[in-house]
């Protein structure tokens, strides 16, 4: 289980890291996706991995942490996607008004030899 | 008590701003009020601090940084503070007068006064750091008062050049001061005092040392950081007389002076210091005698005599000490008259030209007469104050403090400064009011009006009276003064006039006739008009500055952008990889990284297809990115959706709600943004691309690889550890009985951390805004003016048959499912009323409700279309967005009511009638605000970009109309 989340956080970042580093903007938009993904993946792994374990206590009383999985990144992460999806809409917008400004969707504004 | 020296200023300050500018008595009489009050108060005070009394008040501020609100009032500090508010009466009353009707006086006396309250803060300040905040304000508020006539180009370089370098002076001082704090353990100013012979044994004595005397030595303008004082010339003559003689260029002086008992007496002191002020003595002496403007040879001779001060204190002998203080208030008071002198002529001919002024005695003797006494006691002639300090000045050098050459021609120095002092102070009268009367002055010089006259008369008097009967008037005051510094080892002084005949003396009359000489001689020189002294001149101090400026600021700044800056992206973001890599891998492997043995049994056979699944759209998503958009964003929702199964399979239900949610709006935001990029088609010849493009991707794939190898290595290495205590059994224990909700995330987020949450929604509207504001003026490229390709084709083919009307294609491309997507409005409504309600106790919440019902709003656009919907629905993004963040503030205000932190939250159950049994906690109508939040956000960014396609034509076809108009 470990090993396999371990691996796909791995090409997630591999993946989006390679994409960030690409000059058009689409890309690094999709890049930065993807390395959220990773990041938001990676936060909640360190809950440890459980099954059948949600985090909802039985009404009346306290819970055991015992009994459930960590809650805690997973509060972290729900920030986290909101977070993530408001960026990911800003930046939409921004390489959008870059292209009707510049004319080109190079990630500096203008076209650079050899891309 | 000690508090209202500084509540008065600055709260007066604040008042006087708002006083009509057409009001200058007013403002005027009620600044003096201010000042005068604080002279009461500083008078009333004295019985306090006599004989080593101290007044303190304290006020906790940040005590665990060792920073308090200490003010402390010793006779040394009182003595300031009665210099500081005596002089600001009367500069407050002179000042009535010289300003001009068109000046802005509420300003110059807010200001004025701030710098007062600022002053004041200095000389009370009984804690180190509070001394080196109002030792900043002072800085702050001369810039502004030097540039008050910002109209004028010499007023703003004037004040940008003091500003620059008192500013530097007192970041340095305030390094120094922190040392020191952390040699003593306090910064408490009594501590300090307390503790000399540790801070002079220290190891960082040198450069505390070297640190606050470069403070202390930029403020009091002594050699070679003077330049800025001549330049400060352009305030207003009151400001010049106030803070360029009387009291701020004395901070500097009066911080040598309060730390003299801890730091001074050691050899490096005494060279630094005395260095410093012998130069400065000299040359300012030596410079002032070649000015022609009136106000730059008396800042000259500020210069010289503020270097007199810090020679003195350089010394280390508490003789010299004494002198130093008595000298300190001696040249206050008749280099404030003089200023005052200066700007009277200034206000009355139009010019303080010393090339244009003669003979001015005949038009105003009462003015000449009280310059001259003024001025003869800046040249120290007896039966004046000047002549006191300066004889004990004398007095001080010819005694060998430490054996060196230094020490041998302090003497000299002194008696040729003291020279020099006598030649400027005789040219200053001589060339103004004596000679031939004026011929071209710009207006007919005449005596000023009564009461402008009224400070100079008192400073005057007061110089005369100090210097016949020094012991009965200044004499008590000073001894106050002279043992707060100085306790124990205050010496026994006399302050006579007549010491008998003895070498001071002596020096004092060849100092006399030397100058006095020396000014005959030089006449014919100084008659040719040239500006500033022989070969001196053209070591510009400003201009040097100037040009240390534009290199270290411009030019250097410009080489280094150019060869280490960059304005590409590209290269920046590798930087930043290779450094994030480099950040976790260094310290991993530094520390010995073990990876845990691999596990390969007990896998899901199904979670590892699905991850196979979930790697290939990753990759496929980076392969795909560049030339088949639609693709990757297809392979991109794929990736989220696997991320998504995972959070299910591995108990985070909330995560997948929310996941699969956002996922969607996601993909049909970029699938809106889509068209407005350029198309972009692939080489067909792989082989053509250049080598260096190659190279460039090998090498971010493989730095992409190595970041995503490590991540996968980290993430393995913790997953594979047992959990260690953590502070989730805290939320875990207590989400029920104190949060009141059974889902442990809910609570979380609405709860126990309901503050993050509503910042986090806070951002969330502020980038709704953003994009917004940003589609406002969306410009799209020509190329994607057009409308899509799609519909062009549907529009020819109902072209191409009769028996369609245009549009009709358009309108029924997609009929069923746009059918079923309107029925489903009131389905989605419901789910999105679903999530919310079970949201505490169950997987849901706000914020997924919120989206899901945005979703609902977006499936209509898609179905309808932009005005089909907007003719149907009311949608107010906006108003929703606002009502939202008011309800979840209004929520954590709410239980502050009922006397509660804020955002604490109240829980209950209530029944509805069919839904049932519902948790009504209050964080619900907190859940509440954050839904409709959300919901707004959501809209606002989905239907801001989609109806740039409504727009784009229509604002393409306008100009196009225009043209063929202007066609016809």
């Amino acid at each position: 289980m470990e090993l396999i989340l371990s691996a796909g956080i791995g090409a997630l970042t591999a993946s989006g890291v390679y994409l960030l580093l690409r000059p058009r903007t689409y890309q690094v938009i999709i890049g930065l996706s993807l390395l959220s993904y990773a990041v938001n993946l990676f936060i909640f792994g360190m809950g440890r991995l459980r099954v059948n374990a949600p985090p909802i206590v039985e009404p009346g009383g306290g819970g055991d942490l015992a009994r459930y999985t960590d809650p805690l990144p997973q509060a972290l992460v729900l920030t986290a996607i909101v977070i993530g999806f408001a960026m990911t809409a800003l930046f939409l917008v921004v390489i959008l008004a870059s292209r009707g400004f510049t004319g080109t969707d190079h990630v500096d504004g203008r076209e650079q030899r050899g891309d | 008590m000690l508090l209202i020296f500084l509540l008065a200023p600055f709260g007066g300050s604040l008042l006087v701003l708002f006083f009509p500018s057409d009001q200058r008595g007013a403002t005027a009489w009620f600044a003096g009020a201010i000042a005068f009050v604080c002279f009461l108060l500083a008078a009333g005070i004295y019985p306090f601090v006599t004989a080593g009394g101290v007044l303190r008040f304290e006020l906790d501020w940040i005590p665990e940084l060792g920073l308090n609100l200490t003010l402390r009032m010793d006779g040394f500090a009182w003595l300031f503070a009665t210099l500081i508010t005596a002089i600001g009466v009367l500069v407050v009353l002179y000042a009535r007068y010289y300003m001009a009707a068109e000046d802005p006086i509420p300003r110059f006396f807010a200001l004025f006064l701030a710098f007062m309250g600022s002053m004041l803060g200095v000389v009370l300040s009984g804690n180190l750091i509070l001394l080196a905040v109002f030792w900043e304000l002072t800085s702050i508020v001369s810039f502004l008062l030097i540039g008050y006539w910002h109209h004028n180009a010499h007023a703003r370089d004037g004040a940008r050049i003091a500003l620059t370098m008192t500013g530097m002076g007192g970041l340095s001082m305030l390094i120094g001061l922190l040392l020191i704090g952390r040699v003593v353990g306090s910064y408490e100013l009594d501590a300090v005092l307390a503790s000399g012979d540790a801070i002079r044994n220290d190891p960082l004595y040198l450069p505390i040392l070297i640190l606050i005397l470069f403070g202390a030595l930029t403020k009091s303008a002594q050699f070679p950081f003077h330049f800025w004082l001549p330049h400060a010339m352009a305030a207003p003559t009151p400001v010049s007389a106030y803070l360029h003689s009387a009291t701020m260029v004395k901070a500097g002086v009066f911080l040598l002076a309060r730390l003299w008992p801890v730091m001074a007496g050691t050899e490096a002191w005494f060279w630094i210091v005395g260095l410093a002020g012998l130069s400065t003595l000299l040359l300012g002496a030596y410079f002032a005698i070649f000015q022609q403007d009136l106000k730059g040879l008396l800042a000259y001779s500020t210069i010289s005599h503020l270097g007199l001060i810090t020679v003195l204190l350089s010394l280390g002998s508490p003789l010299a000490a004494v002198a130093a203080v008595f000298h300190i208030v001696n040249h206050a008071t008749f280099k404030a008259s003089l200023f005052m002198a200066a700007g009277i002529i200034d206000h009355e001919t139009g010019t303080r030209d010393m090339r244009r002024l003669s003979g001015l005695f005949r038009y105003m003797p009462i003015t000449a007469t009280l310059a001259m006494v003024a001025s003869a006691a800046m040249a120290g002639v007896p039966l004046l104050n000047g002549f006191l300090s300066k004889e004990m000045f004398f007095a001080e050098a010819i005694e060998t403090h430490l054996v060196n050459s230094l020490d041998t021609i302090t003497p000299y120095v002194a008696t040729i400064a003291g020279m020099f002092a006598v030649t400027y102070s005789l040219r200053f009268i001589h060339s103004v009011f004596f000679g031939a009367p004026p011929a071209d002055l710009p207006k007919r010089p005449h005596e000023p009006p009564r009461w402008m006259r009224a400070p100079i008369e008192f400073l005057v008097l007061a110089c005369l009276i100090v210097g016949i009967i020094p012991g009965r008037t200044i004499g008590p005051f000073l001894h106050t003064a002279v043992v707060s510094i100085l306790g124990d080892r205050t010496p026994d002084y006399s302050l006579a006039v007549w010491h008998g005949w003895n070498v001071p003396l002596i020096m004092s009359f060849v100092a006399l006739s030397g100058g006095v000489g020396l000014y005959f001689l030089m006449r014919s020189y100084l008659a040719t008009g040239i500006e500033g002294p022989p070969v001196f001149r053209l070591l510009q101090g400003q201009r040097i500055f100037e040009r240390v400026l534009v290199t270290l600021s411009w030019k250097w700044a410009r080489s280094l952008e150019q060869r280490f800056g960059t304005r590409r992206l590209q290269p920046q973001m590798l930087l930043l990889v290779f450094l994030a890599v480099s950040a976790a891998a260094v310290p991993l492997f530094r520390r010995g990284f073990e990876l845990p043995p691999l596990v390969i049994r007990g896998i899901d056979p199904a979670f590892a297809l699905l991850w196979a699944l979930g790697i290939a759209c990753a990759v496929g998503a980076a392969y795909q990115a560049k030339f088949h958009r639609l693709f990757a964003l297809v392979l991109l929702g794929g990736a989220g959706l696997i991320t998504c199964i995972t959070f299910v399979w591995l108990s985070a239900p909330d995560l997948a709600v929310t996941q699969l949610l956002v996922e969607i709006v996601t993909t049909v935001l970029i699938l809106l943004g889509l068209r407005w990029l350029p198309k972009r088609i692939e080489e067909s010849r792989p082989e053509d691309i250049p080598l260096r493009v190659r190279f460039r991707r090998l090498r971010d794939f493989l730095l992409a690889l190595a970041a995503g190898g490590g991540m996968s290595l980290i993430a393995y290495r913790v997953m594979t550890q047992p959990t260690p205590e953590t502070i989730a059994s805290y939320f875990v224990e207590r989400a029920y009985s104190e949060g009141g909700g059974a889902n442990v995330v809910n609570v979380i987020l609405v709860d126990f951390r309901g503050f993050d949450t509503l910042g986090e929604v806070a951002v969330l509207s502020i980038v709704a805004l953003t994009v917004f504001a940003l589609l406002l003026r969306f410009r799209p490229h020509p190329d994607s003016q057009d409308i899509p390709l799609q519909q062009r084709v549907q529009n020819a083919f109902d072209d191409d048959h009769p028996d369609r009307n245009a549009g009709d294609s358009i309108a029924e491309y997609l009929h069923i499912p746009s059918t079923i997507m309107r029925w489903m409005f009131p389905v989605t409504g419901m789910l999105a009323a679903y999530l919310f309600l079970r949201g505490h106790d169950l997987p849901g919440g706000g914020f997924a409700a919120g989206i899901a019902m945005s979703i609902g709003f977006l499936l209509q656009y898609m179905a309808g279309g932009t005005r089909w919907v907007e003719e149907r629905l009311r949608i107010h993004p906006l108003r929703w967005m606002s009502i939202g963040l008011l309800v979840a503030a209004a929520t954590g205000i709410g239980s502050w009511v009922f006397g509660y932190p804020f955002l604490t939250s109240h829980s209950q159950y209530a029944t509805l009638p069919i839904v049932g049994k519902v948790p009504l906690a209050s964080a619900i109508l907190f859940d509440l605000g954050v839904f409709s939040l959300v919901l707004g956000a959501t809209v606002l960014m989905l239907i801001a970009l989609a109806h740039q396609s409504v727009r784009a034509p229509r604002a393409h076809a306008r100009p196009a109309r225009t043209e063929r108009e202007a066609a016809q």
